[in-house]
């Protein structure tokens, strides 16, 4: 469904990421794994059109999206979350979502409609099932960490995705708060059919939950492959655990 | 009309506030409909610059070049064609709506303080401008005894026709802040990122934001013309853009009514401060620091939050 070939960027001559391929089929959870610096973010914001590629292709349902705008990516129902929090901090939860699901159905152009009413039920109804509800009507500056982290994936939803992106979800999460997360993305995965990518550096919520696994090193994606077979594997363990003598987990 | 924008006691506020304004010409003297007329339209002139400033993050620091480039195209108009001076006055806005355009495209692809520099620049340029061309705008002169329609030239019918005209401006920004594109907007200015990747076309939706603050601004000019009969080229001058955002900053740029509410303050200070001393921009400096130090959000922020403190829900730390 997602297909990165051989894409590269730097900063300053700084390759944050050289040579990156992955792909993702529909209906897998994939997981990006790697450490600090590796060029997860990086990678993600090339696929989503927030930073231009060097060079190298984006493919998406086998249509070339490199270096669209992030707009015009996320009309091609890709969503994503970001690694650090990004919502709209003067807006309430209900809000939030609301300006999404209005965008995903083009009526952002509508002068004179009041957004109250439009689109409440669709809103309401992504709250729901990530468990926002109860909280809709308080500012974003009032939420727990946790529930800001929960409040990006439910603005992704707000775009109708097929194809998931999601950048450390669970990432400063409470341990409860951590296990009803990794329960929705299982349920949006199963239930709603997305296709899902993410990245996380906690190997049992990685190993927990998906499917197929890319390891990333100074910007290089180094192995692809299920969970088994990425643990195993000799490079991954010299380059990303720096230690070969036992299997991770 | 009024149910849509308030509520409760605000609502009985704004009936009482409606029906003084409406009679105000039977009890107070002329010159002070004049100062109401003048605060009305300028309150107009910096609700328009909210919209993009406050509602939409977007740094229009420049914005009385949309209120003078409105109030001299219909000057203009009524002075140099024998055109119907109702189509004088919608032309106004339209030439400012236009001039937002053109100037909104060139300065969006840049942000926040780049934008902000790039837009004094062209505002000023546009300034120079009016200011030079003597022959087609009067140069420093200004134009001046600009003929009116019968019904406007009593300073009640220009105060009558600014309150309606500024009322109905009012309800349709009020509309649009609340609309959809509202919505986005509000959004783009607290995370253009973000709304990008919600799929938001974050320029247009910032164009066409500038388009309707430019309009609206050129609608409180011509009004202008109306109530003063005269155009000069401080009114494009940026100090007056500063005066327009200290208005926004002052009454609140977060809620609708304050730039309303700013307007008013600076109108009336300005008005009784000059008749006192004539140091009326080191007044103004000192209320800007009052401003920026004690109330962040504006008069009106400081009450709605004093309003407010007991409904929000207390957080809770999970
Ligand atoms: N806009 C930028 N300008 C300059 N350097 C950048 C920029 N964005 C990222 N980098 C650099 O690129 C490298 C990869 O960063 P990236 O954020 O993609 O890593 P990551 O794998 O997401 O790390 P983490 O696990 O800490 O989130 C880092 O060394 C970072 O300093
Ligand atoms: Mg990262």
């Amino acid at each position: 469904m997602l297909e990165v070939k051989s894409i590269s960027k730097s900063f300053d001559g700084f390759k944050a990421v050289n040579n990156a391929n992955l792909e993702v089929e529909k209906g897998e959870i994939v997981a990006v794994i790697g450490p600090n610096g590796a060029g997860k973010t990086t990678l993600f914001n090339l696929i989503t059109g927030i930073l231009k590629p060097d060079n190298g292709k984006v493919f998406f349902k086998g249509e070339d999206i490199t270096g669209l705008h992030p707009y015009q990516v996320c009309r091609k129902r890709i969503s994503r979350s970001f690694q650090i929090v990004n919502v709209f901090q003067r807006l309430t939860v209900f809000e939030n979502v609301q300006v999404s699901v209005l965008s995903r159905q083009k009526k952002t152009w509508n002068l004179f409609t009041p957004s109250t009413k439009l689109v409440i039920k669709e809103t309401n109804e992504i709250l729901e099932s990530v468990g926002l509800i109860k909280k809709k009507n308080r500012t974003t500056a009032l939420l727990s960490h946790g529930d800001r982290k929960v409040l990006e994936i439910a603005m992704a939803l707000g775009g109708n995705p097929e194809f998931l992106i999601l950048d450390e979800p669970t990432a400063g999460m409470a341990p409860e708060e951590t296990a009803r997360c990794i329960e929705l993305i299982k349920h949006l995965s199963e239930k709603l059919g997305l296709t899902i990518l993410f990245c996380e550096h906690d190997m049992e919520i990685v190993f927990g939950i998906a499917n197929r696994i890319m390891v990333m090193v100074r910007g290089a994606t180094i192995v692809q492959g299920g969970c088994d077979e990425v643990r195993c594997n000799q490079a991954v363990q010299d380059a990303y655990l720096g230690r070969s003598d036992v299997c991770l987990m | 009309m009024l149910q849509s924008m308030l509520r409760g006691k605000g609502l009985i506020w704004g009936y009482a506030g409606l029906i003084i304004l409406f009679l105000l010409p039977l009890i107070l003297p002329r010159f002070y409909i004049y100062i109401v007329s003048i605060i009305l339209l300028t309150g107009l002139l910096a609700t328009s610059l909210n919209l993009v400033l406050g509602y939409g993050g977007i740094f229009q620091f420049h914005h009385a070049v949309f209120y003078g480039v409105g109030a001299y195209a219909t000057a203009l108009m009524l002075t140099r064609t024998g055109l119907s001076p109702w189509i004088s006055f919608i032309v106004g806005p339209i030439v400012s709506a236009a001039l937002g355009l053109i100037m909104g495209m060139i300065c969006i692809r840049l942000s926040k303080l780049y934008f902000a520099m790039l837009q004094i620049s062209l505002g000023s340029l546009v300034w120079i401008i009016v200011y030079r061309w003597y022959s087609f705008t009067g140069g420093d002169d200004g134009i001046h005894g600009i003929p009116l329609p019968e019904i406007l030239s009593s300073p009640n019918g220009a105060y009558y026709f600014t309150l309606i005209i500024t009322l109905i401006c009012f309800l349709i920004m009020y509309k649009i802040v609340k609309s959809p594109f509202g919505s986005a907007l509000q959004g783009i200015r607290d995370n253009p990122v973000r709304s990008e990747m919600i799929g938001i076309n974050v320029k247009r939706h910032q164009l066409l934001a500038l388009i309707i603050a430019g309009f609206f601004a050129g609608v409180a000019g011509f009004l202008f013309v109306v109530v003063d009969t005269t155009v000069f080229p401080d009114m494009l001058f940026w100090t007056l853009s500063l005066e327009i955002c200290i208005m926004c900053l002052l009454g609140g740029w977060f809620s609708f009514f304050g730039p309303m509410l700013g307007a008013a303050i600076i109108i009336v200070l300005r008005t009784f401060v000059s008749t006192f001393t004539s140091y009326w921009t080191l007044v103004l400096g000192i209320l800007m620091m009052f401003v920026i130090f004690f109330l962040p959000n504006g008069v009106l922020g400081y009450v709605e939050e004093k309003l407010h403190k007991g409904l929000i829900e207390p957080v809770i730390k999970e």
